[in-house]
């Protein structure tokens, strides 16, 4: 297990957004986590990274140094501790280069090699060789999102699917245990949404768990290994994505009667 | 519209202007002996005429058309690739040029100075992407730093510059606390406040400061012990020279020189490095920064502290030249000149905010003798300058780490943050 979501509540003064919702990640795996317009699946991502806190409940993460209580940790911290996450519309630094976005991410690691910035401005530290290394870094991200040719063109020139790819680049270079992705198919055409189902397949198989909110349900049937899914706040269904698609209550809140061949 | 109508809507426009200023001002009423006589004033009212002639049909021909965006031609452009050596260049031998007295070297001085706390606010504004209206705050810590430091203790000059950096540096993060939270025009008021308590603090608090008749006879700086005076055992004495006031002038000018070149150091290592790097990400996106792991707030409150101490070396310059401080010195205005040498320069460009310290500062002493109308022209100039180039003179930004070349990024994709 690398994510263990316990009675998850979060209200918003008298709203009550996401209800008591409880599910598992398991690691190595991808979750999907579907429903409605306005079900809370967006409001859970922000929970799980910290943008939220919590009004109730437990989010357990497994990470590289044990469990780790990610309700109780400041937002920069949750990334620390192994959760990388995109924006449903895409954050990335428009006005730096498309290498600049990618080293900026690798920021904790580099930072602690400049001796906390005095060291490199002296020039007395081992930061030639850490940048080095977030260089090559970088560079195999790029390879994998095929922005390498666009490494010093700045992100905001990047056309659409591009920015897409950055953005997971970009969160894959904090070297996370989670990586959290809100509607990365959004806005792709049909041949980039297979660019991106054959490239998280292969985050998975680096070892990165994945957490996935999309409605593209051609890309969360082909790829899912668990599908979540909420409705008006409530966890309505849970399992494989077979058993998903066949349950009544997800037909009836979610996919509809005649989306099946669609589904498929 | 064609020239013809043009030309005939200007026409009934000056018909207008005539039926209004014929009277109000064609006719005057004098007073004189046994009671009023009329006068005409009929040559004012053809000149107001015509300027509403003109006016409208220049109006009428030119609105609708673009304004020029300037663009350098390719030769100078590329002539702009030397332009940093050139400045650096002039500004090391500027002592040594023949044409060069004490007041040019004085006003190098002023101008240096103002590079100096431009670079300065450049990593809090441009890089950071932080505004701040109260800049000068950090400048006057450091000026009645050294002030008190030398003053009371006897501390020479070079004891107090690092100290009077670290107090404006603690001034900047005392600063910044309160402001983290905030963006854009709460920011910009929040610091403005800072600055003006910082100044009525100067002002009220009479025991230590002064109060408004400020602090003087501050030490002057030496040169490894030497003093700049006509004594024995003294700078000339020492070098066999015959003394010479503007010795001192010169010291002064390289001393600037000095620090304006370390602040200037400092920001173009720190732009290659992760906290340069994360300053500038924070100016694109602070919610992404926090997603990458990135401490904002410790981010943010080391922009403020390191431009704070630049300011703080500066001001302790200041104090040290002037040999009086007052808060009179540090006034609003003067953050709002140094944060136009910013903004004109092009927000993030060390080349840009250096080029815009000449201009706003060396220019306004170039048009002194214009007395009453320099203020105007200044003003003027600044407008023109933003409406032909409105990200600045230098309006790129310039990659801190590239795989290939470097390509300058286009104004249009490099957000101002705030």
């Amino acid at each position: 297990m690398i994510l263990d979501v316990e009675e998850l509540t979060m209200r918003f003064g008298g709203l009550t957004a996401v209800h008591a919702v409880s599910f598992q990640a398991w690691g190595g795996e991808i979750t999907a986590l579907i429903g409605p317009n306005g079900a809370g699946k967006t409001t859970v991502f922000n929970c799980i990274t910290g943008f939220y806190r919590p009004s109730g409940g437990k989010l357990t993460l497994f990470g590289r140094n044990g469990e780790v209580a990610l309700q109780k940790l400041a937002g920069h911290r949750i990334a620390r501790a192994g959760v990388a996450r995109t924006f449903q519309n895409i954050r990335l630094f428009p006005g730096m280069t498309v290498l600049e976005n990618l080293l900026v991410a690798q920021h904790n690691r580099l930072m602690a090699a400049t001796g906390w910035g005095i060291g490199a401005v002296l020039g007395l530290s081992r930061y030639p060789a850490a940048e080095a290394e977030a260089l090559e870094r970088a560079k195999h991200w790029l390879n994998a999102t095929q922005l390498l040719d666009r490494a010093d063109d700045p992100a905001g020139a990047l056309p659409y699917g591009a920015q897409r790819r950055l953005e997971i680049a970009r969160a894959m270079c904090t070297e996370p245990v989670l990586l959290c992705l809100d509607e990365p198919a959004a806005g792709l055409n049909p041949r980039e949404s297979d660019e991106l189902s054959a490239l998280l397949l292969q985050i998975r198989a680096q070892g990165t768990s994945i957490l996935l909110i999309e409605h593209d349900m051609g890309v969360v049937m082909k790829i899912s290994d668990h599908v979540v899914v909420l409705d008006h706040g409530r966890k309505i269904a849970d399992g494989t994505p077979a058993e998903v698609r066949a349950d009544a209550k997800v037909i009836s809140a979610y996919l509809g009667e005649g989306d099946e061949d669609e589904a498929a | 519209m064609t020239p013809v109508a043009a030309v005939r809507d200007a026409g009934l426009a000056a018909l207008v202007a005539f039926g209004l200023f014929a009277p109000l001002v064609g006719l005057r009423t004098d007073v004189v002996e046994g009671g009023l006589a009329l006068r005409g004033r009929w040559d004012d009212v053809a000149w107001l005429v015509l300027l509403a002639f003109v006016g409208r049909l220049a109006l009428l021909l030119l609105a609708g058309r673009r304004l020029p965006r300037l663009t350098l031609p390719a030769p100078l452009a590329r002539a702009g690739q030397y332009a940093a050596p050139f400045f650096l260049g002039l500004a090391l031998l500027l002592p040594w040029l023949p044409f060069i007295e004490r007041y040019e070297l004085d006003l190098g001085i002023l101008v240096l100075t103002y590079v100096m706390l431009g670079w300065g606010l450049n990593i809090v504004v441009g890089l950071a992407g932080l505004l701040d209206l109260g800049y000068v705050a950090f400048y006057a810590v450091g000026a009645y730093s050294y002030a008190l430091l030398s003053l009371t203790y006897g501390l020479s000059f070079w004891v107090c510059l690092p100290l009077a950096g670290i107090l404006a540096a603690f001034a900047g993060v005392l600063l910044g606390f309160p402001v983290l939270r905030l963006r854009g025009d709460y920011l910009a008021i929040v610091t403005l406040a800072f600055g003006e308590i910082i100044r009525v603090v100067l002002t009220n608090w009479t025991e230590l400061t002064g109060g408004p008749n400020g602090l003087s006879g501050i030490p002057r700086p030496g040169l490894f012990g030497l003093s700049f005076t006509s004594e024995e055992g003294g700078f000339a004495d020492f070098f066999g020279l015959d003394y010479d006031p503007v010795h001192r002038v010169i010291f002064l000018y390289y001393l600037i020189l000095g620090l304006a070149l370390l602040t200037n150091w400092v920001t173009l290592r720190l732009r290659r490095q992760p906290l340069g790097r994360a300053w500038e990400a924070l100016r694109e996106d602070e919610i992404a920064c926090r997603a990458l792991g990135i401490n904002v707030t410790v981010t943010k409150l080391t922009a403020f502290a390191i431009g704070a101490m630049f300011a703080g070396f500066a001001g302790s310059f200041f104090a040290t030249r002037q040999a009086f401080v007052s808060p009179e010195s540090f006034t609003f205005i003067e953050s709002a000149i140094i944060l136009a040498i910013v903004v004109l320069g092009g927000m993030g460009s060390q080349l840009g905010v250096a080029v815009a310290a000449l201009l706003l500062i060396g220019g306004t002493e170039l048009f002194r003798d214009l007395a009453e109308w320099r203020m105007l022209i200044f003003g003027a100039a600044m407008v023109v300058i933003m409406v032909v180039r409105p990200r600045g003179l230098v309006g790129t930004r310039t990659p801190s780490i590239a795989l290939g070349e470097k390509r300058a990024i286009g104004g249009t994709y490099v957000s101002e943050g705030h």
